[in-house]
């Protein structure tokens, strides 16, 4: 086309296309168009709810076993207070929440032990639970912790899951009159396709709160940046109780880490307790934890904020703990 | 006329048969290409901790670095030793100085990478700018200079105990010297004619010079090895980018090559080389290859004996060129073929229409130009310059005075020199580690120490873990000794000598939160993995600030209602605060449980004997336990760093400090 000869047929068919174009650049850009910029965060408003977990039904039971054996003062602890059936029914979906906090091996003590993912297991598959699964956000190497405790094992040699905190399983949660967990990535989804909750822990010092037993071990459910909450360790220990409400809670008194905790690292540390402890009150297990430690209720802050809010009895003397032994 | 028709029938059914053969030999090429690939990622994928079939087990991950005779030849000069799994470098030299350049053509991972990607490029292109593409460029001899370089820069501790021969082992340079006299009267008697004046002066001025260059080095004159040629070694090259850039970007898809995903610190560069020395195939198929691969140079020089080479069967032939369309080596085997060049790809085999060109033991009929294209000149030039580098580089201090404390190596770890005479840095380290704290160093460590290991405790899953000896298991020089959980540990055998310490933690009082804010926090204090902890706390009582004074309306044993409603409601019932009465003669610390605006109630437990009387003046304190950090305890590893609340810059920090490896580092006296 010579430009010298435009005719007018050519020039009409250019201005339409031209027009066309303009009008394309100003409909995407009037599309576009963003009069305010961009909002301040708002707060996350995904509204997922934690269920109870607990059988009020059953009432408060607790029970107290002496003896060497785990497998052995578990299945009479349980057997005490009703036996596991009495807890865990056909087809349930049980959560076994451990304490893999650490990539340390299990005669440390610092972490739950394999045999008593092994024998908790053994027993709620006995009593007909479709499903165990095991899970913890751990403090070191999630990887790590899980082979190094022994947990891994003994939780998949028993035929439950192993369910390893992924970022996806993660949610963002608001506990209903918190000060703290408040929009807060909790390990939501395994608490949302299970319904019951048995929490285990073993019996340790801690230097920040005094111990750390089956409230402490909640911890656990917690993602994101939770160690900020150790400013105000006793108040997150209080609102991680009430945010789970376990079907059962057993603390392993067996062997107890005296000093050095959480993390112990020495045999020197602990000190053979021989004790299993087995209840539906998480409170007045860490309370009879506390004696196991040589500590008092006094002491522990976080105990008495638990009572106070009504989660549980720091007298464990008032449920009639029913006291056995295996030896 | 029919005799020549018939000829050229024959000719070409001969050529058919061979061809099929041929094609038979490249397809082989191929397979044998695709799987040395395959098993490469492989053994990049399972080079993670664990004991599953497609984790670490027995996979013996380094098996493709030990084949690269460069880093046996490296460390050899660098340690004058040969470090296990690395003798399996002298099969590859075996059978290069059988073969030629087979490892090139036939196995390298890279290799293949750069054939594919020069394929893709050039496949549409005709075949005279195909043959343009290969014609060889006089630049290929760019590799020679930078193996000369590289290999200098090892060598530099060897050379200068050579020149300081005379004075270390008199006697042995003493029989050596003779040995060349001794030589030369020899060839005296039995009446060799040579300038026998010339040589004894040369002998002796030789002898005379070597005496006097040995004093110019003291006998403890300071180690100058250093091992750089994992810069440009393609394999350690190919390693470093599929850990460090390849696999994590392949963790940020659904089809996760790690346990967990994965970060390593300063990708850019890395990543920016293996890019670069890809896309360079748009430009020449086999760039690297045949400009920049010092591995390459190894075996041109090796191959140079080769029982076997390529070349044509007869000189006359059509001049078609043909040959070169696809030569990889850009080794001109129309003309005078340049053997060091040859990396056995085969094609022009394929190619020859007329069956010329082969594999035998015959030189080409065409001629050959056996040596790599390096004159003296350039050779002096490169290894000059290799031998200055490193003491050049350390006239910086580093490693020395100036070292940096913040490069804390892994565990096992030898001393900084010999650990820079061994990395390679091909980050198997960083690949395994399981908490992802090992990466690769920027600039931290010097020149030298680019990509070598140091541990990141911002980034990874926790700090250097307590439990794992990865690391030095894995490394395929040694640089990180294979130490076993007890010596780490210090227990049993090695309880003498205590754990080993990679660095020491050290607090920031102006960040840590009960140092500086009246924050109870201590959680690095709790994560301290060693038994007696390493962190330590001291506790306090920290009167904090109040905006109006606190007067005592009136009390009992445990309750107090203030004049004025100064306090907030709630804040001080945390189980962390306590109240004082100034000047009371009960001056014990009560621990709040609740309060209000204008009251506060203490714990049941502890109520006050005397009650504050009220104009009473009451102070609210916070308990803090302020950590400090034992230096004979701790092991540097670093999971405090990594668990600090104070997430931007920690208030707790590992750096080198006390680090068992280096006596100089040391931070306190012993015991």
């Amino acid at each position: 086309m010579n430009n010298d000869h435009l005719n007018r047929r050519q020039f009409m068919v250019r201005s339409a296309k031209a027009g066309a174009s303009i009008l394309a650049a100003c409909s995407i850009g009037y599309w576009f168009y963003d009069h305010a910029g961009p909002r301040p965060l708002s707060e996350d408003t995904t509204a997922v709810q934690i269920p109870d977990f607990s059988m009020p039904e059953l009432g408060q039971r607790m029970s107290i076993v002496k003896g060497g054996n785990r497998s052995e003062t578990l299945q009479l602890a349980l057997k005490s207070i009703g036996g596991i059936e009495a807890f865990i029914k056909k087809g349930d979906r049980v959560l076994l929440k451990v304490n893999a906090a650490f990539a340390s091996p299990p005669i440390l003590s610092a972490t739950t032990h394999p045999d008593m993912v092994t024998a908790i297991t053994h027993l709620c598959l006995k009593a007909g639970a479709a499903e165990v699964t095991v899970t913890d956000n751990p403090i070191n190497d999630p990887a790590s912790c899980f082979r190094l405790t022994g947990i891994e094992q003994a939780a998949r040699s028993a035929g439950a899951n192993v369910l390893f905190p992924q970022k996806e399983l993660f949610k963002s949660f608001t506990l209903p009159e918190a000060q703290l967990i408040r929009n807060w990535p909790v390990l939501y989804e395994p608490l949302n396709r299970i319904n019951k909750v048995i929490g285990t822990a073993p019996v340790k010092d801690h230097h920040r709160s005094g111990a750390s037993m089956i409230m402490k071990n909640w911890y656990g459910f917690l993602g994101g940046r939770r160690n900020i909450f150790h400013q105000d360790i006793h108040t997150i220990i209080k609102e991680l109780a009430m945010m789970v409400q376990p079907t059962l809670v057993v603390l392993d008194g067996t062997t107890t880490m005296m000093r050095n905790g959480p993390t112990g690292g020495s045999l020197s540390d602990l000190k053979e307790t021989r004790t299993m402890i087995a209840g539906t009150d998480q409170v007045a297990a860490d309370a009879f934890g506390a004696t196991l430690l040589d500590k008092t209720v006094d002491e522990l802050a976080f105990i008495k904020k638990a009572e106070a809010m009504r989660l549980g009895t720091a007298d464990f003397q008032s449920l009639n703990p029913v006291r056995e032994s295996t030896s | 006329m029919l005799k020549i028709g018939v000829r050229i029938l024959g000719d070409r059914n001969g050529c058919l048969q061979l061809k099929n053969i041929v094609m038979n030999i490249i397809t082989t090429r191929r397979i044998c290409q695709i799987f040395f690939f395959i098993l490469f990622l492989w053994f990049c994928l399972v080079a993670t901790l664990g004991e599953r079939w497609w984790q670490l087990r027995g996979w013996p991950v380094n098996w493709i670095i030990q084949l690269d005779p460069l880093v046996g030849l490296g460390i050899l000069l660098t340690t004058r030793t040969l470090y296990a799994g690395l003798l399996w470098g002298l099969a590859t030299l075996v059978l290069t100085i059988i073969l030629g350049r087979f490892f090139c053509g036939w196995l390298c991972p890279f290799g293949s990478i750069h054939q594919f990607v020069g394929y893709l490029a050039k496949r549409k292109k005709s075949i005279k700018t195909k043959l343009k593409l290969n014609r060889y460029h006089s630049a290929q001899s760019v590799k020679y200079w930078i193996l000369v370089f590289l290999l200098t820069i090892a060598v530099a501790e060897l050379a200068v105990d050579a020149i300081r021969l005379p004075r270390s082992t008199p006697m042995g340079f003493a029989a050596m010297m003779a040995l060349g006299l001794a030589a030369v009267i020899v060839l005296v008697i039995r009446q060799i004619k040579f300038n026998v004046k010339k040589t004894i002066a040369a002998i002796l001025t030789l002898s005379v010079c070597w005496v006097l260059i040995s004093f110019l080095f003291y006998a403890d004159w300071r180690p100058v090895a250093s091992l750089q040629i994992g810069l440009l070694d393609p394999i350690p090259l190919v390693y470093r980018s599929i850990n460090l850039i390849v696999l994590p970007l392949i963790d940020q898809t659904a089809l996760m090559a790690s346990s967990s995903p994965r970060l390593y610190a300063g990708p850019w560069l890395i990543a920016s080389i293996f890019i670069m020395s890809v896309i360079l195939n748009l430009i020449r198929p086999r760039f690297y290859c045949r400009f920049v691969c010092p591995l390459g140079a190894l075996f041109a020089v090796l191959g140079r004996f080769a029982l076997w080479r390529i070349g044509k069967t007869r000189e006359e032939c059509t001049d078609c060129h043909l040959c070169e369309k696809n030569c990889e080596g850009a080794c001109q085997p129309t003309a005078q073929i340049r053997i060091a060049e040859c990396v056995l790809c085969l094609n022009c085999i394929d190619d020859c229409h007329h069956g010329l060109m082969g594999y035998h033991t015959a030189p080409s009929a065409g001629g050959e130009i056996v040596s790599p294209d390096l004159s003296r000149r350039e050779f002096l030039v490169s290894a000059a310059s290799g031998v200055a580098v490193i003491p050049v580089l350390r006239i910086g201090g580093v490693p020395g005075p100036n070292w940096n404390a913040r490069m804390v190596r892994p565990p096992g770890s030898l001393p900084e020199e010999q650990f820079l005479s061994r990395c390679i840095k091909c980050g198997q380290c960083m690949r395994i580690c399981p908490t992802n704290v090992i990466h690769p160093a920027g600039l931290a460590a010097g020149l030298e120490g680019l990509w070598t290991p140091v541990l990141n405790f911002r980034i990874g899953t926790s700090g250097c873990q307590h439990n794992c000896i990865a690391c030095g298991n894995l490394c395929p020089t040694a640089a990180i000794r294979p130490i076993s959980l007890e010596e780490r540990q210090g227990i049993n055998r090695y309880a003498g000598q205590g754990p080993i310490k990679i660095g020491a933690a050290f607090i920031d009082r102006g960040r840590c939160l009960p140092w500086a804010m009246d924050r109870p926090c201590i959680v690095c204090q709790e994560n301290c993995p060693v038994s007696p902890k390493a962190i330590f706390t001291r506790t306090l009582f920290n009167t904090i600030r109040v905006h109006r004074p606190l007067i005592v309306k009136n009390a009992d044993a445990t309750r107090i209602e203030f004049e004025s409603d100064a306090l907030e409601q709630g804040r001080y019932s945390t189980g962390d605060y306590f109240c004082v009465i100034a000047g009371s003669p009960d001056p014990g610390p009560r621990r709040i449980i609740a309060n209000t605006a204008g009251s506060l109630t203490v714990d049941r437990g502890l109520p006050f004997e005397q009650p504050p009387e009220s104009k009473n003046s009451v102070a609210i304190q916070i308990r803090l336990q302020q950590p400090y950090v034992d230096p004979k305890l701790c092991i540097g590893c670093g999971v405090c760093e990594h668990e600090c609340p104070v997430r931007g810059k920690r208030a707790i920090r590992v750096t080198a400090e006390n680090e068992s490896r280096a006596r100089q580092h040391a931070l306190t006296l012993q015991g």
